[in-house]
C-alpha cells in the first residue's frame, strides 16, 4: 500500500468520521436526555439528502440550500417531539425501538410520494469544483476537504454549546440525571424539544452537506443508521466527546478494513464495537 | 383466560374472515389471457419496472388491446426487487391468481427464484431485464425465455470495441453475478480482439467506497478500464472516476454505465463510451415509430427497458398468434416464439437454443442526457450459453 | 372451579384451532395452505423469540441470525457442499449448529444489559448478516442461494413421505409447531421457566436468593437459539431458497412486532401475531401500492393505543428499568 492511498484513506477516514459524528451526537443527546431509542433517525440524514436535491434545483445555491434545508429541519424536528416523540419518554425500550421502526417505514414511504425512488445529484457548487493533486497520479475532490472543514467547525461549534453553555449545562444534566433537573424547575418540556430539534437539524446537515460528494438515493437512512448507533454504544450514551471518539474510530476501522480486507469489510465494525464492550460494557465514555 | 388475550384472538378471527372473504372475492372471467407483471414498483428500480410495463403496455395498445386475438389482463405484483420474497409473490401470481404466463423481473435475484417457480409450474416465463447468466444457462428450460440481454452480451461487446484501440485494459466491478459475469464477457471480447487485461479489481456488493480501487488502477496503468456497477454506484464511479482525474489518462468502458443517470452523473460522465444492444437516435422506421408513439403514450422518451418491455409483448404474441390463443398448446406456443424474427426497436431480434435475444449491439457516446448511437459495434451476437442442456 | 372452566374452554379453544388448521389443505387451495405453512414457522420462530423476551425479560435484536443461520445450515449441507440433503441428518444439524452457536455467542452478549444487550445482539446479527452477504465459501451473495430441492426423508430404501408435496410439508409443519408448543408448555411450567420467569421480574432478587442467574439466562438463550434455528431450517425448506435477507435486522424488527402484536409472555402470542401479522401484509399489499405506509402507521397505533394485557406486560418491563426498586 503506498503513501498516496494511505493519504487519500486517511483523508476519507476522517470525513467520514466528521460526517458520522454529527449523525450520531444527535442520536446520542436523544438518548442520553430523553432516554429515547430513535430508528427514525437515519431517516432525519435521508430527509437533508433529499432536501439538498429539491431544494438546490430551486435556488441554485448550495450555500442557501443548505440554510435553508437546516432551519426547516430543526423546526420539523420541534413539531415531531411536540406531537409524537413526547409520548414516548414513559415507554419502554421495546415500544420505542418499534414505534420509531414504524415512523421509519412511514418516512421512507413519504419520500417515495413526494419525491421519487430514483438515484439523483447535487451539484457541487463551481467554486469548490476541482481536486488537488496528491502524489503524481492521484488527484483527491477539493470538496471533500472543504466538507471536512465545516464539519469539524459544527462538531467544534457543538462542543462550545455543550460545555461551555448554561443551556449546554443543563443538556449534560439532564443526560446524567434526568429527574433532578426536572426537580431544580428547569423547563424540561423545552430542553427536550430543543435537544431533539438540535439532532434532526445535525443529521439533516450532515445528509446536505455530504450529498453532493456522494449520492442521493433511497436506501441511504438505513445505511447510516445502523453505524450510528454502533457509534453511540461505543462512545457511550449520551457522551458528546464519547461519539466524537467513537465516530472516528469508526469510520477509520470502516475505512481501512474496505482497502485491507474487502471480504470482511462488512463485520469490522461490529467486531471493533464488540471488543470494546467487553473491556468497557458502557462504552468509552460513561456520562 | 385474560380479556386482551381473548379480544387478541377476536381480532386474529376477524382478520382471518376478511382474508377469506377476500379470497372467495376474487372472480376470474375466463375469456381474457392473464399476463402476470411481477416487476419492481418501490425502491431504486421501481422506474426500470415502470419502463418495462409501459414498454409492454404500449405493444398491446397497438395491437388494440389483444394478444393472440384475446383480450389481455393485467395482475400487477410490485416484487420490491426482494429476493426473500420471490418464491411467495411468484406463487401467487402462479397458484392464486393463475396467470397464463409471467413477465418479471428487473433484479437477477429475484428473477432467478421466478424461473425456479416457472420450471417447477411450467409456467412460461418472459424474462424482460434480469441479465443472470444462469437464467438461460444452468437453469434454461422450455418454457423461459428472456427478452433482454444476458450479462455476459454487454461485456463481450465492451471488450471487441476497446480492443479496437486499446491493447490492456483493467476491470472494476461489484463481486457479485452479474459483476463476475459481466468482467468474463469483457475478457473474453477483448482477447478476441487482440488485447490483455491486466487484473481485475473488485469490491463487495454494493460497497462505494471506490478510492483504493481507482488508486490500483491508476498505479497499474493500463489503457483503457471497464466497469460494472449500477444504481446509486454507477453515480458515484463515474464521478469518482472524473474527480480522480483518471477520465482524460485511461479511457473507460461500460454498458450500463450511464444508462438512466446522466442526468445525476452530469459533466463527469460526458463523453463516456458505452455499448448496449439500445440507444438513443438509432435510424430505423421502426425505432422512430416507436419512440414517438412512446412519448405520445407516456409524456417521456422511452429506455432500453421500454424496449425490453414492448418486445417481450411482442413475442408473446408470436406464440399467442401460432396457436390462435389456446394457451394450453405450449409446445406449439414454445416453437414459434423460438423460430420468431421481430423487428423490434433496437433491431432484428430472434432468439438463441437457450432463449436468450440474439441482436445488434451500439456504440453509444453520452451527450447532454443522452446515449447517442454513433456505431454499431457488432450484429447478431448470441450468448452460447454453454450450461444450457435442453 | 373458574380455573377448571377456564382450563376447558381453554382447551376447547385449542382443539378446535387444531382442527381448523388440520383441515385447511382440504380446501385444495396450494397457494394459501403455503401461505399458512410460512405462518405456522413465522410462529415458531415468534416463540423461540418469546421464551426470552417475555418470559427472561431479554429483549434480543439479533433473532434473526439464528433463523438465517439455520436455513443456511441446510443449505451449505445439501446444496453448496452436498454433504446430505436427508432430512434425518440435516434437521437435527441445523438445530445444533444454532444452539451451539447460541450459547458461544451468549457467552458474550449476557455480560451486558439494558439497552446495550439490545444493541450487542443488533451488532452479532449484523456480523452473521455480512458473513452470509460477502464470504463466498458462506454462499456470499446478496441473492441468496437457490436450493436443489426438499430434503429426503428417506431412511435406506423406504421413504416414509413426501416434503415436495404442498399438504405433506404442511402437516410435517404443523406436528413440529404442536410439539414445539408442548414443548414451551413444559418448559415454562419446569423450575427453569419459572427461574427465568423470576428473572424478568426482579433479575437482582433472584440473583440474592443464590440463583445462578447467568446460567439461566444462558440456558434460554441457547434454547431459543436452536428453536429459532429449526423455523430457519423450515422456511428454508418452504422458499427452497436462503437469502442473507433472513439474517437482517428488518427480520429482527419484524418478529419483535409479531411478538408485540401477538402478546408478550403468553405462549399463544407468537401464533397469532404471526397469523395476524402476515394477513396484515398480505390485506395491505393488496389494497395499495404504499403498503409500507400503512404497516408503519400501524405500527405507530398498534404501540400508542394497544389496550388492556400486553401494556401492562411492557409496563412491568418498564418499571424494570426505570429503578430497580425492589
Amino acid at each position: 500500500m503506498d503513501l498516496a492511498l494511505v493519504l487519500i484513506q486517511t483523508l476519507n477516514a476522517i470525513q467520514y468520521g466528521l460526517l458520522l459524528f454529527l449523525v450520531a451526537s444527535g442520536l446520542t443527546l436523544v438518548f442520553g436526555v430523553m432516554g429515547v431509542i430513535n430508528l427514525a433517525h437515519g431517516s432525519f440524514y435521508m430527509m437533508g439528502a433529499y432536501l439538498a436535491f429539491t431544494l438546490s434545483s430551486l435556488t441554485g445555491n448550495l450555500f442557501v440550500t443548505i440554510i435553508l434545508g437546516t432551519l426547516l429541519s430543526v423546526v420539523l424536528g420541534a413539531v415531531l417531539e411536540w406531537a409524537l416523540y413526547s409520548h414516548l419518554y414513559q415507554r419502554n425500550h421495546l415500544q420505542q425501538v418499534l414505534l420509531t421502526y414504524g415512523l421509519m417505514l412511514i418516512f421512507e414511504e413519504m419520500r417515495s410520494v413526494l419525491v421519487d425512488n430514483a438515484v439523483h445529484s447535487v451539484e457541487v457548487p463551481a467554486w469548490a469544483n476541482f481536486s488537488v493533486p496528491l502524489g503524481s497520479v492521484m488527484t483527491y475532490p477539493a470538496y471533500r476537504l472543504f466538507m471536512s472543514v465545516i464539519c469539524l467547525a459544527v462538531a467544534l461549534g457543538l462542543y462550545v454549546l455543550i460545555q461551555r453553555t448554561k443551556v449546554g449545562a443543563r443538556i449534560r444534566a439532564g443526560a446524567s440525571n434526568r429527574s433532578m433537573v426536572q426537580i431544580l424547575g428547569i423547563n424540561i418540556d423545552w430542553l427536550y424539544r430543543l435537544v431533539f430539534a438540535l439532532g434532526v437539524g445535525l443529521a439533516a446537515f450532515a445528509g446536505m452537506i455530504n450529498a453532493p460528494a456522494s449520492s442521493v438515493s433511497p436506501g441511504m437512512g438505513s445505511q447510516v443508521l445502523i453505524v450510528s448507533f454502533v457509534v453511540v454504544i461505543v462512545g457511550g450514551i449520551g457522551s458528546v466527546q464519547g461519539a466524537m471518539l467513537a465516530s472516528l474510530l469508526i469510520a477509520f476501522a470502516d475505512t481501512f478494513s474496505k482497502v485491507l480486507i474487502p471480504d470482511y469489510a462488512g463485520v469490522a465494525i461490529y467486531v471493533v464495537m464488540a471488543g470494546i464492550l467487553l473491556w468497557r460494557p458502557e462504552g468509552l465514555f460513561k456520562s | 383466560m385474560s380479556r386482551p388475550y381473548f379480544y387478541s384472538l377476536v381480532r386474529a378471527a376477524m382478520a382471518v374472515g376478511i382474508a377469506g372473504a377476500a379470497v372467495g372475492a376474487t372472480a376470474q372471467p375466463s375469456d381474457p389471457v392473464k399476463i402476470g407483471l411481477m416487476l419492481p414498483g418501490s425502491g431504486t428500480f421501481a422506474d426500470l419496472g415502470k419502463g418495462i410495463s409501459n414498454g409492454f403496455k404500449l405493444y398491446v395498445s397497438e395491437q388494440g388491446g389483444k394478444l393472440g386475438g384475446r383480450s389481455v389482463e393485467y395482475i400487477a405484483l410490485d416484487d420490491e426487487s426482494e429476493p426473500s420474497k420471490a418464491n411467495e409473490n411468484a406463487n401467487k401470481l402462479v397458484k392464486r391468481d393463475k396467470v397464463d404466463v409471467l413477465i418479471g423481473t428487473v433484479h437477477s435475484g429475484v428473477a432467478m427464484t421466478i424461473a425456479k417457480v416457472a420450471r417447477e409450474t411450467n409456467t412460461l416465463l418472459i424474462v424482460p431485464n434480469a441479465g443472470a447468466g444462469e437464467i438461460t444457462g444452468a437453469m434454461c428450460a422450455p418454457n423461459i425465455f428472456r427478452s433482454s440481454f444476458s450479462n455476459w452480451q454487454p461485456g463481450y461487446a465492451s471488450g471487441l470495441l476497446a480492443a479496437k484501440k486499446h491493447k490492456t485494459a483493467v476491470t472494476i466491478s461489484w463481486k457479485y453475478a452479474a459483476g463476475d459475469e459481466s468482467v468474463k464477457g469483457f475478457r473474453e471480447g477483448f482477447e478476441k480482439g487482440g488485447g490483455k487485461v491486466l487484473k481485475d479489481l473488485s469490491l463487495p456488493f454494493p460497497s462505494t467506497e471506490f478510492q483504493p480501487l481507482l488508486t490500483e488502477l491508476a498505479t497499474l496503468k493500463p489503457e483503457s478500464a471497464y466497469v460494472f456497477v449500477a444504481g446509486a454506484g454507477q453515480v458515484k464511479f463515474v464521478k469518482d472516476y472524473a474527480a480522480a482525474g483518471l477520465k482524460t489518462s485511461i479511457p473507460l468502458y461500460g454498458a450500463f454505465i450511464t444508462e438512466g443517470t446522466l442526468a445525476a452523473q452530469g459533466e463527469a460522465a460526458s463523453g463516456l463510451m458505452t455499448v448496449l444492444h439500445y440507444a438513443d437516435g438509432i435510424k430505423t422506421p421502426k425505432n422512430e415509430q416507436f419512440v414517438a408513439a412512446f412519448n405520445k403514450a407516456y409524456g417521456a422518451a422511452p429506455d432500453v427497458f421500454a424496449v425490453q418491455g414492448y418486445d417481450a409483448a411482442q413475442l408473446y404474441d408470436v406464440g399467442l398468434k401460432a396457436v390462435k390463443g389456446d394457451t394450453k398448446n405450449k409446445a406449439e406456443m414454445i416453437k414459434a416464439m423460438e423460430g420468431a424474427k421481430l423487428e423490434s426497436p433496437r433491431g432484428p431480434l430472434s432468439f438463441s437454443k437457450s432463449h436468450n435475444p440474439i441482436q445488434d449491439f451500439y456504440v453509444r457516446v453520452a451527450r447532454g442526457n443522452q446515449n447517442v448511437m454513433t456505431d454499431v459495434i457488432v450484429r447478431g451476437l448470441a450468448d452460447p450459453s454453454p450450461d444450457c442442456q435442453p | 372451579m373458574s380455573s377448571l372452566v377456564k382450563s376447558r374452554s381453554r382447551a376447547a379453544l385449542i382443539a378446535l384451532f387444531f382442527l381448523m388448521l388440520a383441515g385447511f389443505p382440504l380446501l385444495d387451495q396450494p397457494f394459501y395452505t403455503e401461505l399458512v405453512t410460512r405462518v405456522m414457522i413465522l410462529s415458531m420462530f415468534a416463540i423461540s423469540l418469546d421464551l426470552l423476551v417475555g418470559y427472561t425479560g431479554l429483549i434480543s435484536f439479533g433473532h434473526a441470525a439464528w433463523f438465517g443461520l439455520g436455513g443456511y445450515v441446510f443449505a451449505l449441507l445439501g446444496t453448496k457442499y452436498h454433504v446430505t440433503n436427508s432430512l434425518w441428518l440435516t434437521l437435527p444439524a441445523a438445530v445444533l449448529v444454532t444452539a451451539s452457536t447460541a450459547f458461544m455467542i451468549g457467552l458474550f452478549v449476557l455480560r451486558t444489559r439494558g439497552m446495550f444487550f439490545i444493541m450487542v445482539t443488533l451488532a452479532f446479527a449484523q456480523i452473521f448478516y455480512f458473513l452470509f452477504h460477502d464470504v463466498k465459501a458462506l454462499g456470499g451473495s446478496s441473492d441468496g442461494m437457490n436450493l436443489r430441492g426438499k430434503p429426503s426423508a428417506a431412511l435406506g430404501p423406504w421413504v416414509p413421505f413426501e416434503l415436495s408435496n404442498t399438504e405433506t410439508l404442511y402437516y410435517f409443519v404443523m406436528i413440529l409447531m404442536a410439539a414445539l408448543l408442548l414443548l414451551m408448555t413444559l418448559l415454562l411450567r419446569s423450575p427453569l421457566g419459572c427461574a427465568l420467569q423470576g428473572i424478568r421480574e426482579n433479575e437482582h432478587r433472584m440473583e440474592a436468593i443464590g440463583f445462578p442467574v447467568f446460567r439461566y439466562k444462558l440456558a434460554a438463550f441457547t434454547i431459543a437459539g436452536g428453536l429459532a434455528g429449526l423455523a430457519g431450517y423450515l422456511f428454508a425448506v418452504l422458499n427452497s431458497a436462503v437469502n442473507p435477507e433472513m439474517l437482517s435486522w428488518h427480520q429482527s424488527a419484524d418478529v419483535l412486532l409479531i411478538l408485540i402484536l401477538g402478546g408478550m409472555g403468553q405462549l399463544w402470542g407468537g401464533l397469532i401475531g404471526a397469523f395476524t401479522f402476515v394477513l396484515l401484509q398480505e390485506l395491505l399489499s393488496s389494497f395499495t401500492k404504499l403498503w409500507h405506509l400503512w404497516l408503519g402507521v400501524t405500527i405507530v397505533l398498534v404501540v400508542l393505543l394497544l389496550p388492556g394485557g400486553m401494556i401492562s406486560l411492557s409496563e412491568r418491563i418498564n418499571s424494570l428499568w426505570q429503578g430497580r426498586r425492589t
